[in-house]
């Protein structure tokens, strides 16, 4: 295996009190086609703008070849990046782009003076050299003939060729391309993924990628590193992430997925939508799990033929595919198959064991650090909860002042007590609203589940997280507020 | 149709308005006469002749050509540095930075001009071309700032990083990147400087030597202080002088202007 | 360990906020201290009494005031439908039009005024006009002459900027041309109607070449006031007019705050020009 020629260690970028890189750990191998993937605002373009230099972190180390670089200025890393919008420069010319960082550089030359001695110099690239670096360049990207050309008039296409040609001409050791296709349309980006592809396996030097487009990521990388919320969720081949999301983030981020509730009921056996299935993965026995199949995993059969029944509920050709949804109980689940299904129709499914795919559940339980206020609610998550802190001390009650009362009658009071606060994933109501609830967020995430989405809303401030399972569809950024029954408040009290 | 003559009809009308007194000037200057508001049957170029013999008034155009140049030199790299530094600061000392820029601006420029004289008085810096200088840099920076920060703006951040990428050091990328890319905004400013610069009396006043004139104040002089100037006939020749430079001038640009245009448009 | 500076584009502000610090901040502290004391340094509010105290001063107050004020109004009423035909005209027409209307901007101020005082007594002379008895009169003509097109420009950038569709969405509505004109167009040009307003406002009372020029020396506006305490140099005379000055100031920035202009980013003077 080649050797590490990039390694973050412990690496963390804060903006504004937000942690958009939280202490991720990655290396990368020379030569190596990497792609940083996940959504919007998941810290991938910042660790990139980290490891080019443009960002200092504010806490780790990066290593380039072993050495630390992290306070080393971009000018002056032998790594060149490709900008998503490709910024050439609108006052040059094509040759002058390209030509930028040559005409900076300065090689050692070593003479030998009259008297013998060797004199080491350093000195600009001559005209020549520089002219024959930028045609080897445009020549790599096809764009021959190219160099007087004003680049405000070339096509979105060529200005992304010459934005490459700029930054491969000054021979980097890493290539990092910020969504460098994301201005391109369909087809182009399609051609331009190829072209890469190839340019990289001619070059030979290490690519780094960043992009929102998983399609894309597939396709080109030898590794994909799957980022949300400025963590590293899963690194791997395109075809372990595909075939194995590690959790139901990536399940869902990448492809399209079914995911369902399960619990594991023997060995290799899992049982969900009604059904025991066999499975590959060794799980604790009697662990609620999450299922994950793939919609062109699910072969379709005739009614009682198959593993579990069920019904058509929708159908619509995707090209290639009908896309199916197949109601069984509560649970929509979606299918692709060439051969079509009239809706409404009784059929069975049948999953194989190698692609039933099985993650540990992330969030049995929301559970939070808070404490009783004076009032006899409970604070948690930047807002205060009415809950029965009676619970807290069995058979004990409240006196007219409002304070406890232990079975044993000890006067308590429980101003201040800290607590640790439990509540269900479905007992909690969102209100379409920031007002009326207890506590106000945006919603952050939403995955569906199968019979349910399991939607995450976070709190402006504190960011703490409000994990729901809920029948409701709800859109991403909605502004929602929070409610909770007091009888579904678990409270413990902390063990001091 | 009724409704189109009427318009133009009043542009036509505003139009005389502020063209008449301007070309009444124009053709006075032709004529022999030295009196304010009077005629006389001889037309020549004899008021040209004054103004081109007049040591006094030839004086106060050198004078004030130099000084328009100079100052907004001085204003448009002193501007320039401002914008940049500002525009890269955090948001809040951009504020500041922003509101004491435009202070010149909304001020009242009697109140600058004596502001900038008790500095003359208080530190015992005598009125010299330089106290004249300084005063017109004060009067013109806050417009180079504000027509080179829009330019910022626009400016994909991107580009100076990849100055940076690339292999330029901050100062390099600065000369090679930022500077050229918000050069149109460097030059409507100088252009604002030299104009604010020329058309200026109030500071000027204030700040100026004795023995240096300007147009500007020397019109004033001849005009609002003594009708009876023997200089006036010669300042409507200067005045009918100026006009047709600006009215070349002017076409000229826009012209060119109009001309890059199309080019582009014709090479796309 | 040494850590090495490096260049920041942000650095670049240091000269700069030095620059402010010493010729714009600096100068203006130095009117309020003037204004706060006396001859002798001692501090004393007599200088915004005595100034309260002179009639003649109040005079030149409100004199300055409805000279500020009519000519505003003037400007306005000629120069909104000016800016409002040339917005709706074709592009080609538009520009060449605004362009002789703000032509007479580049032309020396004192030169363009001295003009107006030219062609005022040419018509004297024709019989139709009195230069020395109507200076007052004079001192309008000779504002709304010089401020006209920086009313115009401002005006004309806001209404260029109106959306077509807005337009047509009020007639649509069932709005007639003069409905949606006060409902629509008016509201949105708003805007350049108060940065116009601030833009003729503040010259008018304090730009006194042209009432000097014009006014027979029978107009005094505050500009000229202060300008008159600097020039007789007895020894509290600057005291006064900073004094003054500082009364303007409280005046300026009242009205900016008002209009919320000094927070924005627009050229008063020759905004536009270039």
């Amino acid at each position: 295996m080649a050797e590490k020629i990039i390694e973050l260690k412990k690496v963390s970028k804060i903006f504004d009190g937000t942690a958009v890189v939280d202490n991720i750990d990655l290396y990368i191998r020379k030569g190596e086609f990497v792609t940083l993937l996940g959504p919007s605002g998941c810290g991938k373009t910042t660790t990139l703008r980290m490891i080019a230099g443009f960002e200092k972190p504010d806490g780790g180390e990066i290593l380039l070849n072993g050495k630390d670089i992290t306070q080393i200025p971009p000018y002056l890393r032998p790594i060149n990046t490709v900008f998503q919008r490709y910024a050439l420069f609108p006052h040059l010319n094509v040759y002058d782009n390209i030509a930028y960082g040559l005409k900076l550089k300065k090689v050692k030359n070593v003479y030998v003076d009259k008297n013998g001695k060797q004199v080491v110099k350093y000195e600009k690239l001559s005209k020549k050299t520089i002219d024959e670096k930028v045609s080897k360049a445009l020549k790599m990207v096809d764009l021959e003939e190219f160099e007087k050309r004003d680049v405000t008039t070339l096509s979105g296409g060529q200005q992304q060729r010459i934005a490459i040609a700029r930054a491969i001409v000054n021979e980097p050791q890493i290539l990092l391309l910020d969504e460098p296709l994301g201005a391109l349309d369909l087809k182009m980006r399609q051609d331009m993924q190829i072209e890469l592809k190839e340019m990289h396996k001619k070059l030979g030097i290490t690519f780094i990628y960043v992009t929102h487009d998983q399609e894309e990521a597939l396709t080109m990388s030898d590794t994909i590193v799957v980022m949300n919320d400025g963590v590293i969720q899963q690194i791997g081949t395109p075809k372990d992430i595909y075939n194995e999301p590690k959790n139901s983030f990536v399940a869902d981020f990448i492809g399209e997925s079914n995911i369902m509730s399960g619990t594991i009921v023997d060995n290799r056996k899992v049982r969900f939508i009604g059904h025991v299935f066999d499975m590959v993965d060794d799980f604790e026995l009697h662990e609620k799990v999450d299922v994950v199949v793939r919609p062109e995993d699910i072969f379709i059969v005739n009614k009682d033929k198959g593993q579990v029944n069920g019904r058509i509920i929708s159908s619509v050709f995707r090209g290639v595919h009908y896309e199916m949804t197949f109601l069984v109980g509560k649970t929509e689940i979606i299918i692709q198959d060439t051969i079509e299904r009239d809706v409404g129709e009784e059929v069975s499914i049948i999953i194989k064991p190698d692609d039933i795919h099985i993650m540990k559940k992330e969030y049995l339980v929301n559970s939070y650090d808070g404490f009783i206020t004076k009032d006899n609610r409970v604070a948690f998550a930047e807002g205060e909860f009415d809950c029965d802190v009676t619970k807290l001390y069995p058979g004990s009650r409240l006196d007219e002042e409002g304070y406890l009362i232990t079975a044993d009658n000890q006067k308590l009071d429980l101003n201040e007590t800290p607590v640790k606060v439990e509540v269900p994933l479905d007992k909690i109501e969102i209100i379409d609203n920031e007002v009326d609830g207890t506590v106000s967020g945006e919603i952050i995430s939403i995955i569906y589940k199968g019979d349910h989405y399991q939607v995450i809303i976070r709190t402006p401030e504190e960011e703490e997280d409000f994990v729901v399972d809920t029948e409701y569809s709800w859109n991403e950024n909605d502004k929602v507020s929070v409610k909770i029954d007091p009888k579904d408040i678990t409270l413990k009290l902390k063990v001091k | 149709m009724v409704k189109k003559i009427l318009r133009s009809t009043y542009l036509w009308l505003i139009l005389i308005f502020l063209y008449a007194p301007v070309v009444l000037l124009v053709v006075y200057s032709f004529n022999a006469s030295t009196e304010i508001g009077s005629w006389s049957k001889e037309w020549n170029f004899s008021l040209y002749k004054m103004l081109f013999t007049d040591s006094k008034i030839l004086n106060a155009i050198k004078n004030t050509v130099l000084l328009a140049l100079s100052s907004a030199a001085i204003s448009t790299i002193l501007g320039t540095v401002g914008a940049i530094g500002m525009f890269y600061s955090k948001p809040r000392t951009f504020r500041i930075f922003n509101t004491v820029t435009q202070i010149p601006i909304v001020n009242a420029e009697i109140v600058t001009a004596i502001s900038l004289a008790l500095v003359c008085s208080m530190l015992l810096f005598p009125r010299t071309y330089g106290s004249l200088l300084l005063a017109h840099v004060v009067l013109t920076f806050p417009f180079v700032v504000t027509s080179v920060l829009p330019k910022l703006k626009q400016m994909d951040p991107n580009l100076y990083e990849a100055g940076l990428d690339l292999g330029a050091s901050p100062m390099k990328a600065l000369f090679t990147v930022t500077i050229p890319e918000i050069m149109p905004g460097i030059a409507s400013g100088f252009m604002l400087a030299i104009t604010l610069s020329l058309d200026d009396y109030i500071i000027t006043n204030f700040t100026k030597p004795s023995t240096i004139d300007t147009i500007s104040t020397y019109a004033y002089n001849a005009y609002a202080k003594n009708s009876a100037n023997t200089s006036i006939p010669a300042l409507r020749a200067l005045s009918a002088i100026i006009f047709a430079v600006i009215i070349i001038s002017v076409v000229a640009v826009n012209l060119s202007a109009n001309r890059t245009v199309k080019e582009r448009e014709a090479s796309k | 360990m040494g850590v090495a500076l490096r260049f920041s584009r942000k650095h670049l502000g240091i000269p700069y906020a030095l620059f402010l610090a010493v010729f714009v901040l600096f100068p203006l502290v130095l009117i309020v201290i003037y204004a706060f004391t006396d001859a002798n340094g001692v501090p004393t509010f007599n200088n915004f009494t005595d100034f309260f105290s002179r009639s003649s001063n109040l005079y030149v107050l409100l004199i300055s005031f409805v000279l500020a004020v009519l000519t505003t109004a003037i400007c306005l009423l000629i120069a909104y439908p000016v800016a409002y035909i040339l917005a709706r005209s074709g592009a080609k027409k538009r520009s060449v039009y605004l362009l002789l209307f703000i032509l007479p901007m580049w032309i020396n101020f004192v030169l363009r005024t001295a003009a107006m005082k030219e062609l005022l007594f040419a018509l004297d002379g024709l019989g139709v006009y009195n230069v020395t008895d109507w200076y007052f009169v004079n001192t309008v003509i000779g504002m709304v002459y010089d401020y006209l097109p920086f009313t115009i420009l401002p005006i004309y950038t806001v209404l260029i900027k109106i959306d077509k569709n807005v337009i047509e969405a009020s007639n649509d509505l069932g709005a007639n041309s003069a409905q949606t004109f006060l409902r629509t167009t008016l509201p949105l040009s708003m805007p350049g109607i108060v940065s116009a307003i601030t833009m003729v406002l503040l010259p008018t009372t304090t730009s006194y070449v042209i009432s000097d020029t014009l006014g027979n020396s029978k107009v005094t506006i505050i500009g000229k006031l202060i300008e008159n305490q600097f020039n007789i140099g007895t020894a509290d005379s600057w005291h006064t007019g900073s004094a003054i000055s500082l009364i303007l100031l409280f005046f300026i920035f009242g009205t900016m705050l008002l209009s919320g202009k000094f927070t924005e980013n627009t050229n008063t003077r020759g905004g536009g020009l270039w």
